[in-house]
Order: structure tokens, then C-alpha cells, then sequence
């Protein structure tokens, strides 16, 4: 199935409020997209005056792997061990969507022609909606990194940008996938024996306060977020089941040669309009409370990641201490254990430092996208109900005139 | 409904059209004598005092959320429902009971027994013309509830134990207001006397509600559960809609049966409604009969009408089904979303505890507040569709299949008057052979038997006549009930839906500051 992104912002649903710092100098965006068998194609729009590129205005046509490739870059680099790295795109996954719309095609005889159409109709929908969801993760995070003072300045990321040739980043085969699930066995092991390693005292109550509030924070959220979505797939289901209640409402009403003929036709029409009303509503919860907590759990999850960095680096400093104790004591080796311990010092520091600022700009990032996606929800809400109310009243004095 | 079906007012009534029917006739001529010596009632069903008060039976499925606004909901639809004459609004108070179970079990027992007394009878000086050609009828004052199911009993032994409170001024009940104790099996009884007696001659008899081994033996097992609660409820509900049809039916309301089991306070048990009782395994073979026959028995129609009404009635069936299989699924997914924004609800607040941002932590605990109100709404709102629209569907398909046996009775009876006329035919060419032979003797036992069977073929013949007669009139009285049993039900049920919308623009008007106020 083709789906194709139009370019402009006003078409892609902004679900995350981004910080973009009002910086002119590096404009990234994504302005196509192209959805093909089984993978999608991004067309990223680079617009900038920075000297490093060599036109103003260019694009390149990424997937998905390539941006994951960005993603872990910036995780291995030591440079940014003190940031929060913008949690990667989700996979595009248009699987389930697909096996619906599969399942509607083999087809069920007892449905009538307009039912398959409407719920034809209501896929297509679905399936546009995962499409743009989909641009707009990946555009976000190319977003945060653009804006990022230190990030945007990153090698790699020129060259993800400029770089008009396939980046022949494959997908991770198996091996490495497994490998990466390794990785953060050994990273939660190591957290932990850290943590409970003696002697190893948190100075700064700013940190300690953070670890115990990402900690309880990160899973309350991935909590909410799961229970949101099953919400909004409950409010589908029951958007979908006014199809078929309107389609036998419009039969009953063909059928009948009293009165009760235009009430069912009325309330036929009634309920397809008030299901219409109501896969709004779904999708609204879905872009502004779903998908927001979806992206404050993976920030979260992020924003975690920086603490075990800066943990580990504290852990570094307190050995180097050790390491260099003993080297006093012995008398030996002394000035290469000094210099080492100076640099776990200086990278603890500044590592420490830039974490603070970076906690500091997620807790306001959270702050106000919670603000205005809670706004918006609100908003949204109202809007759908009063639509409602407006529907249900005019249909309740129409058939209250009749004789 | 009465309309065409006039409940004979004086003694002027046509008795001719009681005599007819074979097992009824004793029945409707005492009625017309008991109608005759009360001279204070022209009509059998006086007209209720106009001090009944519109409101009291529109509010119920909505007391579940009072609020002002809702007065001048329920004002509008008694006052639509009233239909033509402004004369009628006080019957009609008593109509929208019907079909209508109100949203939640315990506010619907008070206020039900506390409404409107009808004990002062205030007769309308009206004519019969009036009566008859009232195209709603509602001359019945007769208000039935079912309330206060209570367990009986225990273990396998136990039952539950309705009340069943009748509110009348009609004179054919000793008193204005009484209540008795009924089990379901007693439903079942007298449904099945009203039947015998009934059905054949062409009246569409109200089904009881079904049987339920396993929900009701959970409920014997003791299962203090919500799942035997809502099916006491579901069942109470039911049972109450099913009176209320049955007392509306004008020929039925005067059968002495049905007044015993109003009133009496002892009622000899029905053992013969038990599934698994001789009488109920000869009923499924009976059952099992009637199918083949009615595959065998090729009816000459010459009334086109009926064939329609038949074809009409099918189609009816067909999409009823349909629409109920959708409602149903409608519920369970409203059900299903309750739940789940009970779930959200619970981890929102969980989420604005850990939040360590002041007011956005204050907002998300309003947010919690928020959805669970919602899920409150969302459960009262399956209820409604539930007990307003499924049920109505529910009941109105089995109350097809009711009409559906009725015209298979006719077809029955078309079948005796042929099997008659053969026979005589038969018997005439007895006669014939008997004259040829001259045997004087066997001449006479045949005309005798001639004689007989052209009794039997006149017979059948009226016999058909009558039920078809009884039957266009029942299908009139059944249709116009049907389309106002559906009118009010959708109104009813839309302004369910309305009230969910305005409560959910309220929630959200109250959150939307909050969020706001995040700084």
C-alpha cells in the first residue's frame, strides 16, 4: 500500500512539543515520505546558513535503520556521555493495520456492500494515521538533535543530513540485535552492583532526588501509557460497532411501511455520524494523551541512561581514588595514577554539570508538552462532545415532530 | 391497545363477538354481567384522575444523575409521547413504562411504588365512538412493577421471589392498590394458561421471559457476585416488561387467570413449566409437530393480506436479529472501555503522585478524577443501552415469533375447515353408494354423519373467519404498539445518550483550568 506524507507542517500531527530554541541556523524536516511494501522512505529537507554545508537548502532519502544508525551513534560517543541522547524513532510497523485490512478483503459474506466500504473506509484511515504518526516520531528526534547546541554539531549527523548516497546501514541482523539485548543486561547488572557498591556515596541530593523520581516515574509512565492505549482501542471498537448497527437500522428502515420508517432511517444516519464523532475522539486520546506518554517514557528511559553514565563515571572516579591511595601507600606509579584520577575527576564533573542542565531541560520539556497536550486533550474533548450533543439533539426534535 | 378491540362498556357491547370463540365465551360474559352491575364505570377501564403526574415514570432511567436540566428533558418527551389530544396526557403517564427498565436497579424501586395513586377515579364522560376510534387506546389505567426480588430458600431448593404491585382503578379488582408475591415459574404459568386459552383463536399472547438453568443457578449456589446480581436485575426487568404488555392487551387484561395471579395471595404452583416435566417434554414434541406440519400444510391463500403481513413479519425478524447481534456488541465494548479508563484512571494517579512538578502533578491527579468519572459514565451508559435498546430488540423478536405462531394457528384452522370438507365430501359419496345399494339403514347413519360434518365444515369455516378477523385486528393493535413501543424507546435512549455527552462536557469544561493553570 502507497501512502504518501504532503509536505508542510500544518498535515503532520505535532504530538510533542520541541524546544527548538527559536534557532534559525539548522532547519530540519522531514517533507515526504513514501510508504512502500515493507519499508518507508523519508525524504529529510536540511535548511541552513552554517559554513559546514555545502548548499543552503538540500535532501536526502533516509529509512528507518539509517536513523537508528544516528541514534547509536551518539549513544557510544564518550563526547556525549553527559547529555540525554533523543530516544530513537519507533519502528514504522504497519502490521497489524495490514492484517485487518487483509482479513476485510477475504471478506465475510453477511456484511452488506456500504459496511464494507465504511470499514474499508476506517483502515485506510487507521493506516494513514500510523503513517503520519510515523513521520512525526522520526522528524522529532531530528528535530531535538538540530536544536541541541552540542548534538547539532556532531559529524555523523552531517552527514546523515548531507550525505546524498545510501548510508549502507543494514538493519540489525540477529546477531547483533542479540548482542544489544546483552548490552543492557549488562548495563541494569552493572547499574546495580554499582549502586550497591560501598563506599559509593551520592554527594549531591540534586542526583539522588533525580534517580528515585526517574525511577518510580519512568515505570508509572510506561504504565499509563500501555493502559491509554487500551483506552483508545476500546473507543475504536465501539466506533466500529456503529457500522453495523447503522447498516441494519438503514435495512429496518427500507422495510417498514409506518411510521417507525423515517425514526430508523434518522437514527441509521444518526449513528454513522456519532461514529465518525467518536473515532475522533479515539484518535484525539491517541495523538495527545497515548502518544505523549509514549514519548515521555522513552525520554524517561533516556534521561535514565544518563544517570547510569554519570553513575559509572562517579564509579571510575571513586576507583581512581582508590587506585591512587594505593599507589601513595606503595610509592609507586604515583603520577600516572594522579593524572588518571584528575581525568575521572574532570569527566565526573563536567559530566555531572551538563547532566544537571540536561535533567533540568527535560523536567521543563515535560512540563510544558504535558501542559499543551493536556490543553489540547481538553479542548478536543469538549469540542467532540458538544458536536455530539448538537447531533443527538437535532435528531431527538426531528423525531419528536413526527406524528 | 385497545382501538378496534373496544372492552364492551355497557351491556349495548356485541355480545356476538364473545359467543364465538369457543373456550373464551364464559370468560367475557361474566365480564360484560360484573361490567353491567357496576353502573358507576361506563368504561371497564375508567380514565385516571389528571393529577398523575407527567413526570414520575419519564425520569427513572435518568435519577441516576439528577440534575435540573433533565426536568425539561423528560417534560418534552411524556408531552411528545402523548401523541394527538392534550386529553391524553395523563393516560399516557402510564405508557412509556413499557418498554423502558430504567437505567439503575435501586433508584428504579423506590420512587416506583411511591408514584402516582390512582385510587381516585375520575370517569370521563366519553362515548364509545370516542373509545373506538382513539388511535392510541390507552383506556387501560393499570400500572404493574415488578420490585424487590428476594431469595428464598436454599441451595438447589431456593427461588427468587418477585412483588408484583398492581396500581388500578379499573372495577374488576377488588381493590385500587395491592401486591402479591410471585416466583418465576409462576410467570411461566400463567403464560402458559394465557396461551392455551388464547393463542389459537388468533391473539398475539405476550412470550414470558426465557428460562436460564445456568444463571439461575448461580444465583441458587449463592453467588453473591455482580454477574447474579445483574441477572436478578435483567430478569426482574423482564419480567415487569412482560406484565406490562399483558395488561395492555384489552382481551387478555379481562381473563380471570391473569387477575388470580395479580391478586391472589396464594397461587397453586405451575409444575408443569419445569423443562424437564412430562408437560414440557410433550410441549417440545408438540413442538417438534407443528414444524412438520407446518411444512406439509399448502394453504390456498385468497387474502393476499395475510401473505404480506407473513412476508413483512419475516423480514422484521431477520434484521431484529441482526440490529440485537450489533447492540450486543456494542455493550460489551462499552463495558470493555469502562474498564479500561478505570485502569487508565487508577495509573494517571499513580503518575501525578510520582510527578514531582507541583502543578502538573496537581493536574494529572485531575486528570485521574476526570476519566474516573468518565468510566462511571460509560458504565451507566451500557446500561442504557442495554436495558433500553437491547432488551426492546430482544423482546420484540420473541414477540414476532409469537405473531408467527398465531398465523401458523390460522393455517391449523384453514386445515380443519379443508380436512371438514373432505370428509363430508366423502361421506356425501357414502350416501350416494348407500342409496345405489338401498340399504335403508346404512342411508340413514349416513345422512346422519352428512348432517354432521356439514356442522363441522360450517363450523370450520366460521371458525377461520373469526380467527381471521381477530388476528388483522391483533396485527393493527400490534403494530401501533410496536411503533410506539420503538418511538419512545429511541427517544428514551437518545436522551440517555445526550445526558453522557453533557456530563462528559462538564468533566472536561471543569479540567480544562487545571490544565491551564500548569505553569
Amino acid at each position: 500500500m502507497e501512502g504518501r506524507q504532503e509536505a508542510g507542517k500544518e498535515s503532520k500531527p505535532s504530538s510533542v512539543s520541541v524546544d527548538l530554541q527559536g534557532d534559525s541556523s539548522l532547519q530540519v524536516e522531514i517533507s515526504d515520505a513514501v510508504s512502500e511494501r515493507d519499508k518507508v522512505k523519508f525524504t529529510v529537507q536540511t535548511k541552513s546558513c552554517l559554513p559546514h554545508f555545502a548548499q543552503t537548502e538540500f535532501s536526502v532519502v533516509r529509512q528507518h535503520e539509517e536513523f537508528i544508525w544516528l541514534h547509536d551513534a551518539y549513544v557510544e560517543n564518550e563526547e556525549y556521555a553527559g547529555l540525554i541522547i533523543p530516544p530513537a524513532p519507533p519502528r514504522p510497523d504497519f502490521e497489524a493495520s495490514r492484517e485487518k485490512l487483509q482479513k476485510l478483503g477475504e471478506g465475510d459474506s453477511s456484511i452488506t456492500r456500504e459496511e464494507f466500504a465504511k470499514m474499508k473506509q476506517e483502515l485506510e484511515a487507521e493506516y494513514l494515521a500510523i503513517f503520519k504518526k510515523t513521520v512525526a516520531m522520526h522528524e522529532v528526534f531530528l528535530q531535538r538533535l538540530a536544536a541541541h547546541p552540542t548534538l547539532r554539531r556532531d559529524h555523523n549527523f552531517f552527514v546523515f543530513l548531507e550525505y546524498g548516497q545510501d548510508l549502507s546501514v543494514r538493519g540489525k541482523n540477529r546477531k547483533e540485535l542479540l548482542g544489544g539485548f546483552l548490552r543492557n543486561i549488562v548495563k541494569s547488572a552493572d547499574e546495580a552492583l554499582i549502586t550497591s557498591m560501598s563506599g559509593l556515596k551520592e554527594v549531591d541530593d540534586f542526583f539522588e532526588h533525580e534517580r528515585t523520581f526517574l525511577l518510580e516515574y519512568h515505570s508509572r509512565i510506561r504504565d499509563a501509557c500501555l493502559r491509554a492505549d487500551r483506552v483508545m482501542h476500546s473507543h475504536k471498537c465501539l466506533a466500529d460497532d456503529y457500522i453495523p448497527i447503522s447498516a441494519a437500522l438503514n435495512s429496518l428502515g427500507t422495510q417498514e411501511v409506518n411510521q417507525l420508517k423515517t425514526s430508523f432511517l434518522k437514527l441509521a444516519e444518526l449513528f454513522e455520524r456519532l461514529r465518525k464523532l467518536e473515532g475522533r475522539v479515539a484518535s484525539d486520546e491517541d495523538l495527545k494523551l497515548s502518544d505523549m506518554l509514549r514519548y515521555y517514557m522513552r525520554d524517561s528511559q533516556a534521561a535514565k541512561d544518563l544517570l547510569y553514565r554519570r553513575l559509572r563515571a562517579l564509579a571510575d572516579y571513586e576507583n581512581a581514588n582508590k587506585a591512587l591511595d594505593k599507589a601513595r601507600t606503595r610509592n609507586r606509579e604515583v603520577r600516572t595514577a594522579e593524572s588518571h584520577q584528575q581525568l575521572c575527576c574532570q569527566r565526573f564533573e563536567s559530566l555531572s554539570d551538563s547532566a544537571k542542565q540536561e535533567l533540568m531541560d527535560f523536567k521543563s520539556r515535560r512540563v510544558s508538552s504535558f501542559r499543551k497536550n493536556l490543553i489540547e486533550l481538553a479542548e478536543l474533548e469538549l469540542k467532540h462532545a458538544k458536536a455530539s450533543t448538537l447531533l443527538l439533539r437535532n435528531t431527538l426534535v426531528a423525531l419528536k415532530g413526527e406524528p | 391497545m385497545a382501538a378496534e378491540r373496544e372492552p364492551p362498556p355497557l351491556g349495548d357491547a356485541k355480545p356476538t363477538d364473545f359467543e364465538e370463540l369457543e373456550d373464551g365465551e364464559d370468560l367475557f360474559t361474566s365480564t360484560v354481567s360484573t361490567l353491567e352491575s357496576s353502573p358507576s364505570s361506563p368504561e371497564p377501564a375508567s380514565l385516571p384522575a389528571e393529577d398523575v403526574s407527567t413526570n414520575s415514570n419519564g425520569p427513572r432511567p435518568a435519577e441516576v444523575v439528577l440534575d435540573d436540566d433533565r426536568e425539561d428533558l423528560f417534560a418534552e418527551a411524556t408531552e411528545e409521547v402523548s401523541l394527538d389530544s392534550p386529553e391524553r396526557e395523563p393516560i399516557l403517564s402510564s405508557e412509556p413504562s413499557p418498554a423502558v427498565t430504567p437505567v439503575t436497579p435501586t433508584t428504579l424501586i423506590a420512587p416506583r411504588i411511591e408514584s402516582k395513586s390512582m385510587s381516585a377515579p375520575v370517569i370521563f364522560d366519553r362515548s364509545r365512538e370516542e373509545i373506538e376510534e382513539e388511535a392510541n387506546g390507552d383506556v387501560f389505567d393499570i400500572e404493574i412493577g415488578v420490585s424487590d426480588p428476594e431469595k428464598v430458600g436454599d441451595g438447589m431448593n431456593a427461588y427468587m421471589a418477585y412483588r408484583v404491585t398492581t396500581k388500578t382503578s379499573l372495577s374488576m379488582f377488588s381493590k385500587s392498590e395491592f401486591s402479591v408475591k410471585r416466583r418465576f415459574s409462576d410467570f411461566l404459568g400463567l403464560h402458559s394458561k394465557l396461551a392455551s386459552k388464547y393463542l389459537h383463536v388468533g391473539y398475539i399472547v405476550p412470550p414470558a421471559p426465557e428460562k436460564s438453568i445456568v444463571g439461575m443457578t448461580k444465583v441458587k449456589v449463592g453467588k453473591e457476585d455482580s454477574s447474579s446480581t445483574e441477572f436478578v436485575e435483567k430478569r426482574r426487568a423482564a419480567l415487569e416488561r412482560y406484565l406490562q404488555r399483558t395488561v395492555k392487551h384489552p382481551t387478555l387484561l379481562q381473563d380471570p387467570d391473569l387477575r388470580q395471579f395479580l391478586e391472589s395471595s396464594e397461587l397453586p404452583r405451575a409444575v408443569n413449566t419445569q423443562a424437564l416435566s412430562g408437560a414440557g417434554i410433550l410441549r417440545m414434541v408438540n413442538k417438534a409437530a407443528d414444524a412438520v406440519n407446518k411444512m406439509t400444510i399448502k394453504m390456498n391463500e385468497s387474502d393476499a393480506w395475510f401473505e404480506e403481513k407473513q412476508q413483512q413479519f419475516e423480514n422484521l425478524d431477520q434484521q431484529l436479529r441482526k440490529l440485537h447481534a450489533s447492540v450486543e456488541a456494542l455493550v460489551c465494548h462499552r463495558k470493555e472501555l469502562s474498564a479500561n479508563t478505570a485502569a487508565f484512571a487508577k495509573s494517571a494517579a499513580m503518575l501525578g503522585n510520582s510527578e514531582d512538578h507541583t502543578a502538573l502533578s496537581r493536574a494529572l491527579s485531575q486528570l485521574a478524577e476526570v476519566e474516573e468519572k468518565i468510566d462511571q459514565l460509560h458504565q451507566e451508559q451500557a446500561f442504557a443501552d442495554f436495558y433500553m435498546f437491547s432488551e426492546l430488540l430482544s423482546d420484540y423478536i420473541r414477540l414476532i415469533a409469537a405473531v408467527k405462531g398465531v398465523f401458523d394457528h390460522r393455517m391449523k384452522c384453514w386445515q380443519k375447515w379443508e380436512d371438514a370438507q373432505i370428509t363430508l365430501l366423502k361421506k356425501r359419496e357414502i350416501e350416494a353408494k348407500m342409496m345405489v345399494a338401498n340399504k335403508p339403514d346404512k342411508i340413514q347413519q349416513a345422512k346422519n354423519e352428512i348432517r354432521e360434518w356439514e356442522a363441522k365444515v360450517q363450523q370450520g369455516e366460521r371458525d377461520f373467519e373469526q380467527i381471521s378477523k381477530t388476528i388483522r385486528k391483533e396485527v393493527g393493535r400490534f403494530e401501533k404498539e410496536r411503533v410506539k413501543d420503538f418511538k419512545t424507546v429511541i427517544i428514551k435512549y437518545l436522551e440517555s445518550l445526550v445526558q453522557t455527552q453533557q456530563q462528559l462536557i462538564k468533566y472536561w469544561e471543569a479540567f480544562l483550568p487545571e490544565a491551564k493553570a500548569i505553569a
